[in-house]
């Protein structure tokens, strides 16, 4: 039965796939122009390479074309080309991306395609930057330290539904593509004062981490500079993992960093009752808190 | 004379991918002061490729797994041909291994009742492999990125190792350059731990990224370290094949895993047709068995479509040969279908593999829920590698340890989806650990700065070239189109025997390549370096294969299209003759221990 009606979807779709092939066929290649960022350090200019292309390209295989017929020393990173490894961030037409999921197709060809390096870190050469900044600044978050464990044979107990709200931080490939567009990164320079989106987003895993039980408000308000971001949501529109960096990540944090260091009766109350709550609990539940309206 | 940075440590591991960060992890635990090497940025290499799980007798979602059955598994997915020693080690010691993942902060998927969720993979008997959603290595690399984050560990970015450096007979380090400035790098080590992963750039259809270039291979064999295995080579069945520019990147077993069937043109599930023998037992009657086993039926078979990976990929090269493929040169694959099962099929679908389900509708306009995918085989691993003492690591050089991909012996002729990942972390940690304590016992080696400065003049030689030769690109093009050819899914005698002579030819060209620009970040220059690596492992597959007259694993041939048990009780050995000419001899596997032969008996 139901290889019947599957036999039915194979040849339908064999069909689609057949007529995609074939429109591919009338226009395989065109030439397009990718107006490309050469330099090395701070100097340098875009300069224009044209190439042919065809259909289901992505931005990248344009520019690995570029180098292996006329540019062999283009310098690009990449490395998985299927948006695993969060490598081959750039700016294609000012806008942040992945150059290994952007199709072609999604741009204008008619028009020079313009690629340039993210412009929030310093340049090393063409496309390629220092993102060094992004890996020391980890070390200024604390690291995981579970609970003892649930069962004795030194495992641990957790729900699904606990586990999806801290995957959601997890899936981060750290690409830095957030870290790019943040103003208080690119315009302001501030890397050694604010840790940055993607490091929220860390953060924000540990916190919400089901077994973590540390508690990084301090940090984070002090060397983690959680102050400086005003929640203009640029991070969230340019995650190609779409994470809700600034709704589901920072702005649960700046609540807790609030509700610490800013709520006068909440703080009587842990004088009170003293520290130990605060030391002991489980994070499922300081997540929902987090999240509570 | 050159000038190089310098750097010493006690243990140095090359490759950052899971083996190598787990070994510098294991070796810095130990107290031995620990240099990182990393071809890319950290936590980029190609364990985050990683899709479906790792495997360990958990037993959590069927209590009648354990390490023997994982054993037993292991051994019959590598047709015999492993280390057995490794892959008894390899399934006791999974299992803490991953536990430890999740004490490192690893959010693996859960079961019910709160424990490591596990999952079907093919030629595993139960539910095994652990996993988070079909980004598992994602997770994994993260883990252990993260945790080594806070060890004292030098770590050395976007640097590559040219060349490994002796002492005599032993290990004495590395010379390298970085990539950034293209400064040389002189690294003095007592122990040298190998994790560079593997070869797939030597093929044109690959999963792999520009960095499997089969450095390891090559370094170990120049410094007359034995490989072993090297004629196996594992061509994932499922790789993407529309459009072209994504041709050969992963579709993740874990499709088939969740129910998933392979179908031609014609609509057949044509998996059904060809059951080998020794899997007869284990494989589903009819498709409804299949489908209950997928859903967790402990009194079902697995589908056919989870057979080892070596017979899936020919079972779909057959099928395309013999004109029932799709239109791009594949079959489908199809998960959609389960809706004819599954009430919320595209939320299920998006949940179990969230990844297959964006790479798909992004890269290639197909939304999986609705339509099935066109896939076909992709080079992905190779089994074969440096040959190891399966306890400690250590190659037939002293001080020079490798594990992981790099690695040879856990898995024979065919490895397991779901053993890549626990082999890693078993092997990695073995590595680092007997690595360390190999390192406590020597004194600091003497580096001849000769040796390292004959390396760097070679090395620099593409530059001097300047105008002369043609760029290394089309060279490494050229070599990928030729092997996948000729020494590619399915082999012949006189086809291997052209491969080598064609790679005589790209030798020559190779030698006359010239590059354009300066040292800093010139990745013309990087790949010039890389080529001379995958001509060596090139030539070392070719011969390998030349050599194994039998059809078995990763390897078949055409003219030999049947498994030879006279085939069965050696490995082919590969070492660099005092010519520099590659030097093949067969060598008896060990006789397999009373207690294992048993384990084996029990579970046919």
């Amino acid at each position: 039965m139901a290889t019947e009606s599957l036999a039915r979807g194979i040849a339908e779709s064999g069909q689609r796939a057949a007529a995609r092939s074939n429109t591919s066929a009338g226009t395989e290649t065109r030439k397009a122009t990718f107006r490309v960022w050469r330099g090395a350090g701070p100097t340098g200019e875009l300069k224009d390479y044209s190439t042919n292309v065809s259909e289901g390209m992505v931005v990248l295989d344009a520019i690995h074309q570029i180098q292996a017929e006329t540019a062999t020393d283009l310098a690009v990173r990449w490395n998985c080309k299927a948006g695993k490894c969060g490598s081959c961030s750039a700016e294609i037409n000012g806008m942040p991306k992945l150059l290994c999921m952007t199709r072609l197709s999604e741009l204008d060809l008619n028009k020079p395609v313009t690629v340039e390096p993210m412009r929030a870190f310093p340049p090393v050469k063409d496309l390629v930057t220092d993102v060094s900044s992004n890996f020391r600044a980890k070390k200024r978050i604390r690291r995981f330290t579970p609970r003892p464990p649930d069962a004795p044979d030194g495992t641990w107990r957790m729900q699904q539904a606990d586990v999806d709200r801290v995957q959601e931080f997890r899936k981060c490939i750290e690409c830095f593509l957030c870290q790019d567009v943040c103003h208080v990164l690119r315009d302001h320079h501030l890397h050694e004062q604010f840790v940055g989106p993607r490091l929220l987003v860390h953060a924000a895993q540990l916190e919400m981490h089901p077994l973590d039980i540390l508690d990084r408000t301090d940090e984070l308000k002090d060397s983690g500079g959680i102050g400086y971001c005003n929640i203009t949501k640029c991070c969230t529109k340019v995650c190609p993992e779409h994470i809700t960096i600034t709704d589901n990540a920072i702005i649960p944090l700046k609540e807790r960093v609030i509700d610490k260091h800013y709520d006068p009766l909440g703080k009587l109350v842990r004088l009170i009752r003293g520290r130990k709550r605060e030391e002991g609990r489980g994070k499922g539940e300081a997540g929902s808190e987090g999240r509570a309206p | 004379m050159p000038e190089y940075q310098k750097h010493e440590h006690d243990v140095l591991v090359i490759g950052a991918g899971g083996a190598g960060l787990r070994a510098a992890i294991e070796a810095a635990h130990s107290g031995a002061s620990v240099g990182l090497i990393c071809k890319s940025l950290l936590g980029k290499a190609h364990t985050v490729m990683a899709e479906g799980g790792v495997a360990a007798a958990l037993a959590n979602v069927d209590d009648r797994d354990n390490w023997k059955v994982h054993f037993a598994d292991t051994m019959r997915g590598g047709q015999y041909l492993n280390n057995w020693r490794m892959a008894e080690l390899h399934a006791k010691e999974a299992p803490d291994r991953v536990r430890e993942l999740e004490a490192w902060g690893t959010v693996f998927d859960r079961t019910p009742d709160g424990r490591i969720l596990q999952r079907n993979f093919g030629g595993h008997k139960y539910p095994r492999l652990a996993h988070v959603g079909d980004r598992t290595g994602l997770e994994m690399i993260r883990t252990l990125q993260d945790y080594a984050t806070y060890q004292p560990i030098d770590v050395h970015m976007e640097c590559t190792i040219v060349s490994l450096l002796k002492d005599g007979n032993r290990i004495a380090g590395a010379l390298g350059y970085d990539r950034e400035r293209g400064r040389f790098k002189l690294f003095s080590a007592k122990a040298v731990v190998l994790a560079t992963g593997g070869v797939g750039r030597a093929f044109s259809v690959t999963s792999n990224s520009w960095e499997y270039t089969g450095d390891g291979h090559a370094l170990a064999y120049n410094a007359g370290a034995a490989l072993q295995d090297m004629e196996f080579v594992q061509f994932h069945p499922t790789g993407m094949v529309w459009p072209p520019s994504v041709r050969g990147i992963l579709v993740t077993e874990g499709v088939r895993g969740e129910g998933g069937i392979l179908v031609n043109r014609e609509g057949r599930r044509f998996m059904f047709d060809d059951i080998p023998e020794n899997y007869r037992n284990q494989t589903a009657d009819n498709e409804e068995e299949g489908w209950r086993y997928t859903q967790g039926d402990k009194n079902a078979r697995r589908p056919p479509e989870l057979l080892t990976r070596d017979h899936v990929a020919r079972a779909i090269v057959k099928e395309v040969r013999e004109g029932r493929g799709s239109p791009h040169g594949g079959v489908f694959l199809d998960i959609s279908w389960i809706r004819a099962k599954l009430p919320n099929s595209e939320e299920h679908i998006k949940k179990k593999l969230p990844s297959m389900y964006h790479q798909f509708k992004q890269l290639a306009d197909i939304d999986i829920t609705k339509e099935p995918m066109e896939v076909g085989p992709t080079t992905h691993y190779v089994m074969g590698g440096v040959r190891v003492d399966g306890d400690t690591q250590m190659s037939t050089v002293p001080g020079l340890f490798a594990a992981g991909e790099v690695g040879a012996g856990l898995h024979g002729a065919n490895r397991l989806g779901g053993n890549s990942l626990s082999d890693l972390l078993v092997f990695g940690m073995r590595a680092g650990k007997y690595a360390a304590e190999f390192a406590g016992r020597q004194a600091t080696p003497r580096i001849d700065t000769q040796q390292a400065d004959d390396m760097v003049r070679i090395a620099l030689e593409p530059f001097n070239r300047q105008g002369g030769g043609e760029g290394p690109y089309q060279v490494e093009h050229d070599l990928q189109t030729m092997m996948q050819e000729l020494v590619g899914i399915v082999r012949k005698d006189d086809e291997i025997r052209r491969a080598l002579e064609a790679l005589k030819a790209l030798r020559d060209r190779a030698r006359k390549v010239s590059v354009t620009g300066n040292r800093e970040y010139n990745p013309g220059w990087h790949t010039a370096l890389d080529l001379q690596n995958l001509l060596t492992v090139s030539e070392i597959i070719a011969r390998a294969a030349l050599e194994r007259k039998e059809s078995r694993g990763g390897h078949f041939r055409d003219d030999f299209p049947e498994k030879d048990p006279n085939h069965a009780s050696f490995n082919i050995v590969i070492r660099r003759g005092p010519a520099g000419e590659v030097q093949v001899s067969r060598e008896p596997i060990p006789d397999m221990r009373e207690d294992l032969k048993r384990i084996i008996e029990e579970n046919k």
